[in-house]
């Protein structure tokens, strides 16, 4: 979807502001969000995809006045709601009153070193050889789908070269909603600053996108 | 499926107090016994003090006195980082890629916060926030030099746009001077940002 969350190449959002010896956290609650979002991912019950989803369809005002672990928290309240952990009613109120669907787990504290250090792996074997090798030239796909994809708007209809094909990945904007891993070809597919931006772009410049072979046509 | 904004638009309060707001979640899911609090805390205890950009750097300087870790560092990078024990979440499937004079690499994540936490840990703020991934992509040399990085208009720059699941390591160049320092000492030249790319690795005092 063209969302808030799809920002390459826009403008006026400000200087970056790096700040001198970060904290890893500047509140207690960003704290609990991370452990809560970790947590209740571990539940099984919605991918990383739909999560990422969810975090798109803040409304635009929102997500860009938002810190990223508000981000976090905003959609954590969507997805519990969505497959029947918790409403925005018990969460107002702050206490239960409905019973929960089941998890396929529940983190405990034991578990965490080893769930932690196993992350969650989405390559996937495919059947089908890579369509693409280095050095084919292909062009990006133009669509405007108003559901998930990960290819940024500012990628699309643009034309460069593979680069390297980095293996077979689970396919997020179907996984995203639900509709299976279909897992595809992915590619670093490089481009040429003017290409994306145009005769003002710098001339030193590349940016590469990582693109699943669907987002692709050959030159 | 459809997302639908359930927010009820005149009275979003909600999150005007986010300790709040997120203690409430907590509490509820804790009483269905959905999650433990105990675990949350484990989490947090874990990127604070042992998942850092220590073990990036311990990467980066492995990579500069040995070529043959530099060598498996191109070549598979997960495998030659998991090595050293760095695995898992937001780190399974790594690529590392190499400053040189010719080539300076910026990694940015524009459509969601894509970082190698395995090796870097959680990410700072700017590096989530619209600012730097807006502008990274069409203008890195305004960006490099909001933090202090002035490339020769010679050096080419790329930008790595995380949009797979993919996750980059920039190695930047060994600075000179550093050729009696072994690998320990090299890794405290390597800060954070030099490993994103909006840096280059520290002169040895």
């Amino acid at each position: 979807m063209n969302g808030p969350h799809d920002l390459g190449g826009q403008m006026g959002l400000g200087p970056v502001a790096p700040e001198k010896d970060e904290p890893y956290f500047h509140a207690e609650w960003e704290k609990r969000a991370l452990g809560l979002t970790l947590s209740c991912g571990i539940f099984g019950a919605w991918t990383i995809d739909e999560s990422r989803h969810a975090r798109e369809n803040i409304p635009p005002v929102t997500y860009l006045s938002a810190s990223y672990y508000e981000i976090w928290i905003r959609a954590l309240e969507t997805l519990l709601e969505r497959h029947g952990f918790a409403s925005r009613a018990e969460i107002d109120a702050g206490h239960r009153q409905l019973e929960p669907a089941i998890p396929k787990r529940v983190l405990k504290a034991d578990m965490v070193a080893d769930v932690l250090a196993r992350g969650g792996p989405c390559d996937r074997s495919v059947d089908a050889e890579p369509l693409f090798e280095p050095g084919d030239r292909v062009r990006t796909k133009n669509f405007n789908p108003q559901t998930h994809t990960r290819l940024p708007r500012y990628a699309r209809a643009k034309t460069g070269a593979i680069e390297a094909v980095q293996g077979s990945f689970v396919f997020p904007d179907d996984n995203a909603h639900g509709k299976g891993e279909n897992p595809q070809w992915v590619y670093t597919v490089v481009f040429d600053g003017a290409e994306i931006w145009g005769e003002d772009a710098d001339p030193s410049l590349t940016v590469s996108i990582d693109a699943w072979e669907s987002y692709l046509e050959r030159v | 499926m459809h997302d639908h904004d359930h927010h009820d638009h005149h009275h979003d309060n909600r999150y005007t107090d986010m300790q709040a707001r997120v203690r409430a979640l907590e509490t509820v899911l804790t009483q269905k016994g959905l999650i433990d609090p105990a675990a949350i805390d484990a989490i947090v205890e874990t990127y604070e003090t042992k998942i850092g950009p220590r073990n990036g750097a311990h990467v980066v300087a492995k990579s500069w006195v040995e070529p043959e870790f530099s060598e498996w560092l191109q070549t598979d990078a997960t495998a030659a980082i998991a090595s050293l024990g760095y695995t898992g979440r937001q780190g399974e499937h790594m690529r590392a890629v190499f400053n040189t004079p010719e080539t300076h690499n910026l990694v940015v994540c524009t459509l969601c916060s894509c970082y190698p936490w395995a090796v870097l840990g959680l990410p700072p703020v700017w590096y989530k926030a619209p600012a730097y991934r807006s502008r990274a992509v069409i203008d890195p040399r305004a960006v490099l030099a909001e933090f202090g990085l002035v490339l020769p208009e010679t050096r080419k720059i790329r930008v790595w746009d995380s949009t797979a699941e993919l996750r980059y390591l920039v190695i930047p160049q060994r600075p000179e001077g550093t050729e009696g320092m072994d690998a320990p000492e090299l890794a405290q030249l390597v800060s954070r940002d030099a490993m994103i790319g909006t840096a280059l690795a520290g002169r040895p005092a």
